[in-house]
């Protein structure tokens, strides 16, 4: 789960890491508010949505009267910005963080994350901030430096000491440097963060190191012991579709194509969209209902894939284990008797009490076109896709 | 032969007495698979299906001679769980439980490395489908009459995409020696890797069919592995194609978050390597059939 760049600076805030004074903006006439209670000439308008790289896409406006600061706002509320990290549909700007201007001496980088090859938690630093670390780690790997951390007695003294040389600190602000680095750490493992990164990390002409900006994602499967942390979720930064999954307990993937899919288990789900891929479709979305798809969770998985106005067929594949293709099958006849179906539909079955389950199907009367294997049912409902563009003009 | 479970293996259900673990147990049993009691915290001393309830694995280990273990933990509880089971002398652990936070299995995997090599706890998963020796014993929780006995070895992430590559070899009479699931998650307890190693070892298997998805390093490492130690050919089918930069597709481990991590630079590696691919997943059993042919 992402979080906003002011949500992680306060949280890194309550862990001793200084940030910017500055303070968030619902309204235009919230931020010159917000402007006039931070001091100084110079103000910072950050449009707050879930991506990197705000600068580029003018997502962020640096301000010197409060009537630019009106003015910036006034632009970049309720605007949608288009990043790279945010694919072609961009994040809608509902939230305005406006900080104090700061006057940079020098820019550093510094992440942690869960690194999955040694399964501990690694430190990334370079004293050259402010770009993106995949770009630079192309360009200049000796520039980055990786520090791992056991995770039995996590970050040492010696090892922010090190990263904090790896920056060129001045030796007078070493301590400081430990602290923020130190603070870091400790924020990644006690609210179960699995990536941090402040890009850039700044010491300023005043000798002070902060944070300009902060990136955080949490591990969705320790939400539950991280109330605080799950308030955060703020769902207008998320495909609609997969708010709507997240509420019925689906997982659910937006994607751009036009064959809905329905599938249980992730794998065979990937799998099943790298088939229709094959076949010469383009799936709409990810959708993996689970073990246990009762008739009334088959349903719900109809009608969130059929609510994509993009879809052109559908294509239910399940391999049922502990599951019974017969359930399956009355769930599914269940759905389309109840939701009016405006498309064709390709149903798979297979596994456990399969025989019966396509009895079903086809004792039911509905135009529901069955498919025995893999690439049989991603022939079929790509074929039953083109047929309706065909028909579509 | 087979790898880590045979009819022998005497099995304990961690999780015994809930709806899950009892079901499971159930279907564990009716295949054949030597269940010999289960561990609920505070219902020790009880009888559950007829076999003992303990309230700790130690007590398992030691009154039935427990060696193998498969948890049905809910995620809050489930590291604790495996590392008890480490701690008591399993041998081999399984475990089912999806939505462990990542953090608790780095912890579970630091405990593990404290254990001599020799005397290491084996784990599996988290949220995976299990293990199966087919014909001797299911640790796991796949519909077992899909899976026939045989030399092919398998290891995958996935539980569902498994049973698709098991029906594809049963329905062309090609069995299987071990099915082994080793899950979705980002730190898992062991890799594609480490179950090669075994099938490497196993007379029995004569090839290795490995089902890889997006995300993370196992696949390439795995085939690395193949070229320097494998005699056997190894067979892959990596999963997500179509899967977007960035964006989780179910499985907490299956995101593309670095340079090598999507399918199609997968495929391109493990092709350097040596591996043959199953160009798609309908294709599974078929590219089996033809690497045995080409042995004989």
């Amino acid at each position: 789960m992402n979080i906003h760049e002011y949500q992680a600076k306060e949280i890194l805030a309550e862990y001793g890491v200084k940030i910017a004074e500055g303070g968030l903006a619902y309204s235009v006439v919230e931020a010159t508010q917000r402007a006039r209670e931070i001091d100084g000439d110079v103000w910072v308008v950050k449009a707050q949505i879930h991506s990197g790289a705000r600068g580029k896409a003018g997502g962020i406006k640096i301000c010197r009267t409060h009537a630019e600061v009106e003015k910036a706002a006034e632009e970049l509320l309720g605007k949608n910005l288009v990043t790279n990290q945010t694919g072609p549909a961009g994040k809608t700007c509902s939230r305005l963080y406006i900080e104090a201007g700061t006057s940079i001496a020098k820019e550093m980088y510094l992440s942690f994350m869960i690194d999955r090859t040694s399964e501990r938690v690694i430190m990334v630093g370079s004293a050259q901030g402010g770009m993106e670390i995949e770009k630079l780690a192309e360009t200049n790997p000796e520039a980055i430096i990786k520090i791992y951390i056991e995770p039995a007695v996590g970050l040492q003294d010696f090892q922010a000491r090190k990263m904090a040389f790896a920056l060129n600190i001045d030796t007078a602000q070493l301590n400081h440097a430990i602290k923020t680095i130190k603070g870091c750490y400790r924020t990644l493992r006690d609210l179960d963060a699995n990536i941090l990164e402040i890009n850039p990390l700044v010491l300023t002409t005043n000798n002070e190191i902060i944070a300009l900006d902060a990136k955080m994602a949490f591990d969705e499967n320790a939400l539950f012991r991280r109330h605080k942390i799950a308030e955060l979720r703020d769902n207008s930064q998320v495909d609609s579709r997969e708010v709507a999954a997240a509420e019925v307990g689906l997982s659910y993937v937006g994607l751009d194509g036009d064959i809905g899919c329905m599938i249980n288990g992730a794998g065979l789900a990937m799998a099943t969209m790298d088939m229709i891929k094959l076949a010469g479709g383009e799936p709409a979305n990810f959708l993996d209902v689970g073990g246990g798809a009762s008739a009334e969770r088959t349903e719900k998985a109809f009608r969130l894939v059929l609510a994509d106005a993009n879809v052109k067929a559908m294509l239910v594949n399940i391999f049922a284990g502990i599951n019974r293709c017969d359930w399956i099958a009355e769930g599914v006849v269940h759905a389309v008797k109840n939701i009016d179906m405006k498309v064709p539909l390709v149903v798979r079955l297979s596994g456990t009490n399969v025989e019966e389950g396509r009895r079903i199907i086809a004792d039911s009367g509905l135009p529901i076109i069955t498919a025995d294997t893999l690439a049989d049912a991603a022939e079929k409902v790509v074929r039953a896709r083109n047929e309706v563009v065909a028909k579509e003009g | 032969m087979a790898i880590l479970i045979n009819e022998k293996t005497r099995i304990i259900v961690q999780g015994f007495t809930g709806k899950i673990g009892t079901f499971h147990a159930q279907e564990m049993i009716g295949y054949g698979s030597n269940v010999v009691g289960g561990v609920t915290p505070g219902k020790g001393g009880q009888t559950h299906l007829g076999l003992p309830v303990f309230n700790t694995v130690k007590e398992a280990v030691d009154q039935v001679g427990a060696e193998a273990s498969i948890v049905f933990v809910p995620p809050a509880f489930a590291a604790d769980s495996i590392m008890e089971a480490a701690d008591a002398g399993i041998k081999y652990c399984v475990s089912i439980t999806d939505g462990i936070p990542t953090q608790d299995m780095m912890t579970v995997k630091n405990f593990l490395r404290r254990f001599p090599k020799n005397n290491r706890m084996l784990l599996t998963g988290p949220n995976c489908a299990g293990t199966i020796s087919p014909g001797r014993a299911m640790l796991g929780i796949m519909p077992g009459h899909i899976y026939i006995r045989g030399n092919v070895g398998i290891v995958g992430r996935s539980g569902t995409l498994g049973y698709e590559a098991a029906d594809q070899m049963r329905l062309l009479d090609i069995g299987i020696s071990t099915s082994v699931g080793i899950g979705g998650d980002p730190i898992p307890g062991s890799s594609h890797r480490d179950i090669l190693e075994r099938l490497e070892e196993d007379p029995e298997t004569k090839v290795a069919l490995m089902i890889g998805e997006i995300g993370g390093p196992q696949e390439v490492e795995a085939g690395r592995f193949a070229k320097e130690n494998m005699t056997k050919p190894l067979i892959a089918y990596i999963a997500g194609l179509t899967a977007p930069q960035g964006r989780r597709m179910g499985h907490a481990g299956a995101i593309i978050s670095s340079a090598g991590e999507s399918a199609a630079e997968k495929v391109a590696i493990l092709k350097e390597l040596g591996v043959t691919i199953c160009p798609t997943p309908s294709m599974m059993g078929q590219t089996v059939a033809e690497v045995l042919a080409k042995m004989q």
